[in-house]
């Protein structure tokens, strides 16, 4: 599997927020994809998600399911946390599984133990504390199985040990074969990721 | 299909959960429709007379009152991102919820006619096609409800701009719908012409609502 990006170009707003830009990414490869605010990296990430129009340019996935977009292939875990407070844990989760599973089969209870909220599957989301509520978002990409992760500012809110246990995630999703993209200002505790700079340093 | 299932019990269950407002629609319509006999004074045959209007003016309203939150909500949480990122086309995903939306709000409405109908004074013979017109009538309403609540989803206050942007398209469905209950209660013009007509306006907004409301979306989401 391999996602291509040729000569991406995206205009928000009647502004052009990058252009020229290339990338090629094997499964079991990271990148990181740095830049100052505003230069553009949550724009990649809802590009290749198919929540903005690509101005110019080609986005490709060579050897993922043939009848799917890029888009129906990715999981995108955006600054918002999509999840509803009068629903429980358990039910957001599942509802977003169901929702969102073109192939394969849905796993509630391992990836509420994996993000560590099996406890809580039955409480309200109201009551979540913010590190908890992203870390229900992170057990939405094991509930089930999409190859492309698109990660914005995947450990905002997360204490120390969420972090370590979300690059654990990370690792083993690269070791099962997937893609991973994640934007971000700090290390993500990825072993040797592959860079993507947009804009100037 | 699981899909479209799975989101259609999310919203109903939304609706009925703390805030969602599921009766409101119905209340506020009880709250109108008994507020008109102490505006009017109570002359039976004149209430009698435009009940079915008031029936018809309340059941927009009310079902008017909930629809700019149906995508705002889900704007503002991140989760109309993911909605487009299923494998469902955009408009199934707008059509399961126009109707989760009309069966936790437009049904309620039609359940409490009967009650309300008997408060102005309409026959008990007229009540089964009242409720009939009404069936047919407020699916339209919240289909074309769809439109406006999908152009005003980025929009903070977006609730005034959804009633003058709808409430004038729902005026040929208000017309029929008038016209069809009354003849049923008052007479003497036949029932079917104008109720077919409503029917068709109610089938052509099934269709045409949620195509129009996909593309605002993704006009809108840029």
């Amino acid at each position: 599997m391999q996602l291509i990006g040729d000569n991406l170009q995206c205009v928000r707003g009647g502004r052009e927020v990058f252009a020229g830009l290339n990338f090629s990414l094997m499964d079991g490869e990271a990148l990181v994809v740095t830049g100052r605010n505003g230069a553009g990296k949550s724009s990649l990430l809802r590009v290749i998600a198919g929540l903005v129009r690509l101005a110019g340019g080609r986005l490709e996935l060579d050897g993922g399911l043939p009848e799917a977009t890029v888009a129906e292939q990715a999981h995108y875990l955006g600054h918002q946390d999509a999840l509803k407070p009068s629903l429980s844990v358990a039910e957001n989760l599942q509802f977003w599984a169901e929702f969102l599973r073109i192939e394969g089969g849905i796993e509630i209870i391992p990836a509420l133990q994996a993000v560590d909220l099996a406890p809580l599957a039955d409480l309200p989301a109201a009551y979540l504390s913010a590190g908890q509520r992203r870390r229900l978002s992170i057990a939405r990409l094991i509930a089930l199985k999409r190859p492309i992760w698109l990660l914005d500012e995947p450990t905002s809110a997360l204490d120390v040990a969420s972090q370590a246990r979300l690059a654990n995630l990370m690792r083993g999703h690269l070791a099962g074969g997937g893609l991973i993209i994640a934007a971000t200002h700090g290390p993500v505790g990825l072993d040797n990721p592959r860079e993507l700079q947009i804009g100037p340093a | 299909m699981s899909a479209f299932v799975s989101l259609l019990k999310r919203d109903m269950r939304l609706a009925v959960r703390v805030g969602g407002g599921a009766l409101m629609g119905a209340f506020f319509f009880l709250i109108v429709v008994v507020m008109v006999p102490f505006a009017m004074g109570p002359d039976l045959n004149l209430l009698s007379r435009i009940g079915p209007a008031i029936l018809w003016i309340g059941a927009l309203l009310a079902s008017l009152l909930a629809l700019d939150r149906l995508f705002a909500t889900d704007h503002e949480d991140g989760s109309l991102d993911l909605l487009m990122m299923g494998g469902m086309p955009l408009e199934l995903v707008v059509a399961a919820k126009a109707i989760a939306h009309w069966l936790s709000t437009g049904l309620p409405l039609v359940l409490i006619t009967p009650l309300l109908a008997l408060m102005l004074n309409v026959e008990l013979r007229a009540m089964g096609p009242l409720m009939l017109t009404l069936t047919v009538g407020t699916p339209a309403l919240t289909f074309i409800g769809l439109v406006g609540a999908a152009l005003s989803v980025a929009l903070r206050r977006g609730g005034l701009l959804l009633a003058v942007l709808v409430l004038p398209l729902t005026v040929p469905v208000l017309i029929f719908g008038v016209a069809a209950a009354n003849a049923a209660i008052v007479g003497p013009t036949p029932f079917g012409p104008p109720f077919t007509i409503l029917c068709g306006l109610s089938l052509m907004s099934l269709v045409v609502g949620p195509v129009a409301a996909a593309a605002a979306l993704r006009h809108g989401l840029e």
